[in-house]
């Protein structure tokens, strides 16, 4: 037995509904709130008995307000388990938690429509994967094709998605379809540490690897769940989309890192907080830690929003060259980018009170119901668009935040989740073989990584459709549509 | 191998255990445990950039923790892997001092084997104890 070896405590749940369930505050010493489980019965009981721990070690936090989630698709991570959602009341000596966000800050996906149909792009696949596998670089410390100066980074770092676009790589319109329009305003590169720039400023235009992928996807007809919102979001049977996911690469690693040594430093001694997991360390909102680790945590998610704008443009440079049209006659807007590491200000009711509340999401999408203020123009009256990544084999979804979501802090999941550590993974299946009985079905891929590949398998993943099936079932987001992979880089 | 992947630890990233007779050995194999999460083969990393740093901590285990940051730091800033290390360690007084000379190379995809990107060294289940003249380490790597 390893001498790290930990066995976890089952909990016993309380069933509030066929995909809500409860564990009460007896589970655990000072827990402040019970957690919640949004999933099926099925999803309960497979997931990691670790995933109840880091959640009832999340209910000890201060400032902790209702719940501490866990979404349909979560396992076990560090601290916060990942799927993980809490909010804590900023005006109540709520905290911030590095481990509450995860290190790879504002990591999230992208959706991309084009007008072009299944038909259309099949001879064109193998190419279309090769070249977009050569433009966006994946894999272990990859750079990309941008050179810039640390100076020039740093703006990178308060601008976000709009410097990229003022840097010409890409549309106007596709900040309309960015969350926060593709700046966290709050930032300041002040508070970020020279070595968070020397690991991030070459890394513009990468992926990086691990579960970060850029896919070439489709809908069919019957996979068309809401027809008039797929419609007016510009969706329609047999088209191509391309859907990618990553975040903030080693800019945003080095800037959770620096921030988890500040707070293990001050949390107990200057502000008396004590926690279970030092993945957990903390600060109080409103604190000097506090406020810099926030406006730290903004220069992450305004890189990660440059990253995604940039590759945004290397793939519709690689579409425009491949089919010999421009992007926009090839219909290349954007749907929408998504973050799923993120800690966001935001109101919510909490037992008919308005709270500003600082709500962490720890892959854990963001799924607003209508009007609420946190969605762009475009889609106010629709509700927010959720984009939910399946593994590489199986498929995507598309969903829209509504009402229900007023139970979660306006959080739903964020992918389909592990059910198996990577190292069990590689020891199960075989990355060459993986990538040819893909191709037999359809689904081409170029990986960085053989290894990387077998770990991603689609049976070392939860069924997405059941991971998905319980959030429209808890109304917390709506189905739209499901997307087929059939081209995919693997980073 | 003085360092062990385990499967049942953690589900999204990487969990190992590593020992060594001295803190020094337990420090260079943790080191070697890393890059080999990163790389298949250790010994496809050629010896022609040696890269000096120092770190320090007030106990074994932070100063474990920070040698492990230098090694993912180097890999995104300037691109380098190792996998020899020259050791250098003194307590000063309350203080635990490490000058590190790192051997290796730039990373080259056709030249070295990927395996996956490591993000962090995570504080979550990390352990460092000395037990009958040995050293043990326990770490979960974020990737």
């Amino acid at each position: 037995m390893p001498f790290g070896h930990q066995t976890f405590k089952k909990p016993e749940f309380k069933k509030i509904s066929d995909v809500v369930w409860e564990i009460s505050p007896s589970f655990k010493k000072n827990m402040r709130v019970p957690v919640r489980i949004i999933a099926t019965k099925n999803l309960v009981d497979g997931m990691d008995l670790q995933v109840y721990d880091q959640a009832s070690n999340v209910a000890t936090l201060p400032g902790i307000q209702k719940y501490s989630f866990v979404m349909a698709d979560g396992h076990s991570g560090y601290g916060f388990s990942i799927g993980g959602v809490a909010a804590f009341d900023i005006n109540d000596n709520g905290v911030i938690s590095p481990g509450g966000i995860g290190f790879d800050i504002n990591c999230g996906m992208r959706l991309i429509l084009t007008n072009l149909t299944v038909n259309d792009v099949k001879p064109h696949l193998k190419t279309l994967v090769e070249k977009l596998f050569q433009k966006v670089p994946a894999g272990v410390g990859s750079t990309g094709f941008l050179k810039i100066s640390k100076d020039e980074f740093k703006k990178v770092s308060e601008q976000g998605a709009r410097w990229a676009i003022d840097s010409g790589y890409g549309w106007n319109e596709d900040l309309d379809r960015t969350e926060l329009n593709g700046i966290a305003d709050w930032a300041d590169n002040s508070k970020i540490s020279k070595r968070a720039i020397e690991r991030g400023f070459n890394q513009i235009g990468t992926l990086g690897s691990g579960n970060h992928y850029l896919e070439i996807q489709y809908v069919k007809e019957e996979n068309i769940a809401n027809k008039a919102l797929a419609k007016k979001w510009g969706l329609f049977p047999n088209q191509v989309v391309i859907m990618f996911h990553c975040g903030s690469r080693g800019f945003g690693h080095q800037i959770a890192s620096d921030y988890l040594q500040v707070f293990l430093n001050v949390m107990e001694r200057k502000y008396g907080i004590k926690i279970l997991d030092r993945e957990l360390a903390s600060a109080p909102f409103n604190s000097t830690e506090g406020q810099d680790y926030f406006k730290a945590m903004a220069c992450g998610v305004n890189m990660s929003f440059a990253n995604r704008q940039v590759i945004l443009h290397r793939i519709r440079e690689v579409f425009s060259e491949v089919f010999k049209q421009d992007a926009e006659n090839l219909g290349m807007r954007q749907v929408f980018d998504v973050a799923h590491n993120r800690a966001s200000l935001e109101t919510h009711d909490v037992d008919g009170e308005k709270k500003e509340l600082l709500v962490h999401r720890k892959g854990a999408t963001g799924s607003y119901y209508p009007y609420r203020s946190e969605i762009p123009d475009l889609y106010k009256e629709d509700g927010s668009p959720v984009i939910i990544g399946g593994s590489m084999e199986t498929g995507s979804y598309l969903l829209v935040g509504a009402d229900g979501a007023k139970e979660t802090f306006c959080s739903t999941a964020h992918g389909s989740g592990r059910t198996m550590s990577r190292t069990r993974a590689r020891n199960m299946w075989r990355g060459e073989k993986l990538q040819k009985d893909m191709e037999q079905r359809g689904i081409f891929v170029k990986t960085a990584s053989f290894s990387g590949l077998a770990e991603e398998a689609g049976g070392a993943y939860k069924d997405i459709d059941e991971v998905v099936e319980a959030t429209h079932k808890a109304g917390i987001s709506l189905k739209v549509a499901r997307f087929i992979p059939i081209g995919n880089v693997k980073g | 191998m003085p360092y062990k992947f385990l499967e049942d630890v953690s589900v999204a990233d990487v969990a190992f255990e590593s020992t060594g007779k001295t803190l020094k050995e337990l420090l260079e194999s943790c080191a070697l445990a890393v890059t080999n999460t990163m790389i298949k083969n250790l010994e496809t990393i050629s010896d022609v950039v040696k890269k000096k740093f120092s770190v320090e901590a007030e106990n074994p285990e932070m100063l474990l923790y920070k040698f492990l940051e230098e090694i993912i730091f180097y890999k995104d800033a300037e691109q380098l892997l190792f996998n020899k290390f020259e050791l250098d360690l003194s307590p000063v007084g309350k203080i635990w001092k490490l000058k590190v000379i790192a051997h290796g190379e730039k990373i080259n995809p056709q030249k070295h084997e990927q395996l996956v990107d490591v993000k962090a060294v995570t504080f979550h289940q990390f352990k460092v104890k000395e037990e009958s003249d040995k050293w043990f380490a326990h770490i979960i790597l974020d990737v």
